[in-house]
């Protein structure tokens, strides 16, 4: 397999598990990992380790949820059942001790822009004591529109291509949108009048402010031989390069990983409804077809909680089973 | 017309029909071309086969046998665009000029084939 420069750390929970073979990967993505980061450098753990951690870290002023990839409307062998995966995944994250203020999802909502599956999604999402959804659209949720659809729903306090942005509790979010106008060949693409808007809207802010970027293709190289990358994503980080908490939220691979790179946190969350490969582990990046029992593990949200003053952001993912 | 020259009619006759009858057949050949189907599936997240050459005026049927939604979209995006396609769905475009189409699943878009007109 031939490996880019952004290899991605396979054990970075530091457990020993070097995620070779299919069941030892079943082993970590069931356990989840939970990550502190703080003065840049990110501490990961993995669950079964938790008893070692000081939980009060995981509490703060702020608190939110991602949750990403429920693609409504897939029904194979994968999981014939998405609806009821997204209402475990709310179940979850109801059940979170410290309630989520909001919640973010990272794109791929339906699997085929229709109507009817974006109107599930909502209905779902409706039953989370969290009542603000921030959403951003994946490849599935733009397809045979242009998202025009998808851009009538939810981009309605966005720009005219969907992006936005909104500051809670001196926190700074950006929601980006790399997935339109994708190119023969090409990776997730933000586009210039993206990247100006975003250049203009960090501008007035100080370095000290906590900035959590989210997209749904990950805007790092995880790996481009799949298209698990964004071409211009580079640009859009170098706007960001002032402050000294990023964090970058994403979707798309339906699997969780991490990275650090400088003062920038990457992070993926896992899908509500199919799990994918690793990356090059497989011909093609398709859903992975898993025995029903351990699916739940391997699908899961991902729970974000902010610290003033403390200069950390504890990312939780966990997984639904 | 003595013998010699009487075998040479015939065999100029001969000579003729025997043209005549491959022009026919040729002739039939270009009008069996005119309207021909091929066919591109796709499936873990590729077009089989990559590159195709067909004649002119061959329509191509591409079939969906993967289970994520794929399209069929030409690079310059307006000489064929798919619809999304689910699961054996199928879109079809027939090419009536020469020429090479490279094309791409605008949804994946790292699936990149060709489709070449002669």
């Amino acid at each position: 397999m031939k490996r880019g420069k952004d290899e991605i750390l396979f054990d970075h929970n530091h457990d020993g598990v070097d995620r070779r073979g299919f069941l030892k990967c079943m082993a970590w993505a069931g356990t989840g990992v939970f990550c502190v980061m703080q003065g840049g450098v990110l501490k990961s753990y993995s669950f079964s380790r938790m008893a070692e951690l000081d939980l009060s870290t995981m509490t703060g002023e702020l608190s939110f949820a991602q949750i990403s990839d429920s693609h409504m409307g897939f029904s194979k062998p994968a999981n014939p059942d998405v609806a009821g995966t997204l209402k475990a995944a709310v179940d979850k994250i109801n059940a979170l001790r410290t309630p989520p203020e909001f919640l973010l999802h990272t794109g791929d909502i339906s699997h085929l822009a229709r109507a009817e599956e974006f109107d599930n999604v909502e209905q779902i999402l409706r039953s989370a004591k969290a009542k603000d959804v921030f959403y951003v659209p994946g490849e599935h949720d733009v397809i045979g529109d242009d998202g025009k659809q998808y851009l009538e729903r939810f981009g309605k306090n966005a720009k005219s291509g969907g992006w936005y942005s909104f500051d809670k509790k001196g926190v700074h979010f950006a929601g980006l949108v790399n997935v339109m106008n994708l190119k023969a060949g090409g990776l997730g693409s933000l586009g210039a009048e993206q990247l100006d808007w975003l250049e203009d809207d960090v501008k007035h802010l100080s370095a000290s402010t906590p900035i959590v970027v989210f997209a749904h293709i990950p805007l790092w190289s995880v790996y481009p031989e799949w298209g698990w990358g964004t071409e211009d994503s580079a640009q859009a980080l170098g706007y960001l390069k002032k402050f000294g908490s990023v964090t970058v939220l994403n979707g798309h691979i339906h699997q969780t990983m991490q990275k650090v790179e400088g003062n920038v946190s990457f992070h993926t969350a896992a899908s509500t409804a199919f799990p994918q490969p690793q990356p090059g582990k497989a011909d093609s990046p398709g859903p992975m077809k898993v025995p029903a029992e351990q699916l739940r593990g391997l699908l899961g949200i991902t729970d974000v909680n902010f610290v003033q003053g403390k200069d950390a952001l504890a990312i939780v993912d966990s997984s639904l089973g | 017309m003595n013998q010699k020259e009487r075998y040479l009619a015939a065999a100029m006759l001969t000579m003729a029909i025997v043209t005549a009858v491959v022009s026919a057949a040729r002739a039939s050949e270009d009008s069996k071309t005119d309207g021909a189907k091929s066919e591109v599936k796709i499936d873990n997240f590729s077009f089989a086969p990559g590159e195709i050459q067909v004649a002119k005026g061959t329509t191509i049927q591409w079939v969906n046998r993967d289970d994520i939604p794929h399209t069929v979209v030409s690079d310059d995006k307006t000489t064929f665009k798919s619809k999304p396609l689910d699961t054996d769905d199928k879109f079809s475009y027939t090419f009536s000029k020469e020429g090479t189409y490279t094309y791409f699943c605008s949804i994946h878009p790292k699936m990149t084939a060709k489709v070449v007109v002669k």
